[in-house]
């Protein structure tokens, strides 16, 4: 485990408290005290400075085949050995984090967009629309949407575009209804009232003055919906609907993995773990967020 | 109860409606159709075969002939497998996927509530720790990563099971918890929570000092309380372990729906794939209609809602 930080806490605070801690300030402080979550924020952008940076230290392209050197064990001059085709695993393994981080943050972005443009409007507006709206989110959960999913990835071709489009179209439903209560929560309050009575009109009232602050439970949320969207990019690509060679992602490098693992597990252990510690590191960012900020969970 | 059920089934009826009539035209509209894969046909051929299937019919038409015959169960002929009706199809491809389905909702249920319950129970302590670990290992490592480690370490290594297929019951062990062992985990952290707010209420406190064993207490007055927000989870889990068999199948080749259902968007087989889809739609519909009717049975408080 690694060690966190030295806390200020017993000689700082008092002196900031004098001047006031703002709610972010005090957040981040009790954020650093958690851990597992500092353990896993370091550990995403540990990850995320390798895969960015990595591919341009390293003496072999992504795509570079060498047929002398198939399915070579790791090594000194291939750290993580090569695949089927002479690949340094390495190499891919920071190149498909590109592209699944990409995918990460990108499909969440998408879904963060329209389930809080709907959650807002569903719980502003109230009433019978707030009932219409929120009746289709239920049923949409009750949908199999990821056969949507593949069916839109078979059929309107393998393109990465549509990917972010679809599985962000697909996880929205949660940010939305969580976004939803929020707002019912804090539309009657006063600072509202006087927006309204400025003359403000709805758009700037929901989102200058009502989104800014539901924004912890929202950012809890997008931490929590990242993994289950790389889950879902990975999914695909394992069944061959995501990413396509020659590109890699974690999902791609797993679903090779699989296939060989019998004579070169590496080829799997290797993508499982960073994939699976990259999961980790999100929920537990995303769980430590929670605390605090201490948002109200709907799920646990 | 019994108007609860009633809207909800008649609810049930658009939104099945309109699963049909999005997948129909999507299916029509995407580009590619199911023959002109492989060996070039000519176009007599070709001709004929859409004749066969009614694909030359204006597409109006061959909505409303889908409709009709979709209503009386029939859910046409493959376009792929030209001797085979898709019902066929499915009748011998559905029980594996139920059988691996319900296995694994078997497992999760089973696992999931006595970790959950014990943790909770034992709470802040090592088992507890070990319990909470376990269940974050279960969310963090998904199936398909799972799967071929435990087909690795069990099969390959150790050669307890057979590494694919679908004969014995041995078969069976390594998928079902494979595809289990995620949705335990979600279970068992959605349990410890539930039992840990409804420990502190009152009435346990009140079952307390009338003297009821622990025991007593945590199965008969905890547990439907604590179980409530497990029961909504049950909605979600079931789609989640239907589509999740798709790559469950295809890690150890069962022959199931799921595989059939990839393979057939693929191949383009149009009745197959919307076959498939709206046997999909109906199952987790009704199953979530049951969820529903539970969670209204265990909380009366939503029957108010």
């Amino acid at each position: 485990m690694l060690s966190p930080e030295k806390l200020p806490s017993a000689e700082v605070l008092p002196a900031q408290l004098d001047q006031g801690v703002s709610p972010w300030l005090n957040a981040w402080h009790r954020l650093r005290r958690n851990h597992l979550a500092v353990f896993g924020g370091i550990v995403l952008i540990a990850l995320s400075l390798l895969c960015v940076i990595g591919p341009w230290f390293s003496p072999y392209g992504y795509e570079q085949t060498d047929l002398y050197n198939t399915f070579s064990p790791p090594s000194a001059s291939h750290w993580l050995g090569t695949d089927q085709l002479g690949r340094d695993l390495l190499t891919r393994l920071l190149f498909g984090g590109r592209i699944s981080l990409m995918v990460g943050l990108v499909a969440t972005f998408v879904a963060l967009t329209i389930g809080v443009i709907y959650g807002a409007v569903s719980g502003f507006f109230g009433g019978k629309l707030d009932r219409v709206m929120m009746r289709v989110v239920d049923i949409l959960y009750a949908l199999p949407f990821t056969i949507f999913v593949i069916l839109l990835m078979v059929f309107f071709g393998r393109n990465i575009l549509l990917l972010f489009v679809a599985i962000g179209a697909v996880e929205w439903l949660t940010m939305a209804r969580i976004v939803r209560g929020q707002i019912m929560s804090i539309k009657r309050m006063e600072f509202i009232e006087a927006a309204r009575s400025l003359g403000l009109g709805t758009p700037r009232i929901i989102f200058r003055h009502m989104i800014p602050n539901i924004l912890g439970p929202i950012i809890v949320y997008t931490t929590l919906t990242i993994p289950g969207v790389m889950l879902l990019e990975a999914f695909l690509s394992f069944l061959g609907l995501g990413v396509q060679p020659p590109m890699s992602s974690w999902g791609v490098l797993i679903k090779d993995g699989a296939e060989r693992m019998e004579e070169y597990p590496w080829l799997l252990i290797f993508p499982g773990t960073i994939f699976s510690l990259t999961l980790f590191s999100l929920n537990f960012l995303g769980d430590g967020l929670r605390d605090a900020l201490d948002v109200r969970s709907a799920k646990d | 109860m019994f108007r609860f059920i009633a809207r909800r089934l008649l609810e049930t009826i658009p939104v099945l409606f309109i699963i049909v009539t999005a997948t129909f035209f999507m299916v029509r509209f995407v580009p590619g159709g199911p023959f002109d894969s492989e060996k070039a046909t000519t176009p007599e051929i070709r001709a004929n075969l859409e004749a066969y299937y009614g694909l030359n019919l204006p597409l109006h038409q061959q909505y409303t002939n889908y409709l009709k015959a979709i209503v009386q169960g029939d859910l046409g002929r493959s376009t792929k497998y030209a001797s085979r009706t898709v019902n066929e199809i499915i009748a011998d491809k559905l029980p594996a996927s139920l059988q691996l389905g319900g296995l694994s909702l078997l497992i999760a249920l089973v696992l999931g509530l006595s970790a959950g319950v014990i943790a909770a129970v034992k709470r802040n302590t090592k088992i507890d720790y070990i319990a909470s670990s376990f269940a974050m290992v279960g969310i963090c490592v998904p199936t398909f990563v799972l799967g071929p480690l435990l087909v690795l370490v069990f099969a390959i290594h150790l050669g307890w099971f057979s590494a694919s297929g679908w004969y014995s019951w041995d078969d069976r062990i390594l998928p079902s918890l494979t595809l289990g062992i995620v949705y335990a985990a979600g279970i068992a952290r959605l349990t410890r929570g539930g039992m840990l707010e409804v420990l502190n209420l009152d009435y346990i406190r009140t079952a307390r000092a009338k003297g009821a064993s622990e025991a007593r207490i945590i199965f008969r007055h905890a547990l439907r309380g604590g179980l409530l927000p497990v029961v909504s989870y049950l909605g979600p889990a079931i789609a989640g372990i239907l589509t999740g068999s798709f790559v469950i199948e295809t890690i150890f080749q069962i022959p199931g729906l799921g595989r059939e259902f990839v393979n057939s968007a693929f191949n383009r087989d149009y009745t197959l794939v919307l076959g498939t889809v709206i046997l999909y739609a109906v199952l987790i519909i009704s199953l979530n209609l049951i969820v529903d009717v539970v969670q209204v049975w265990l909380n009366p408080k939503l029957k108010f809602e």
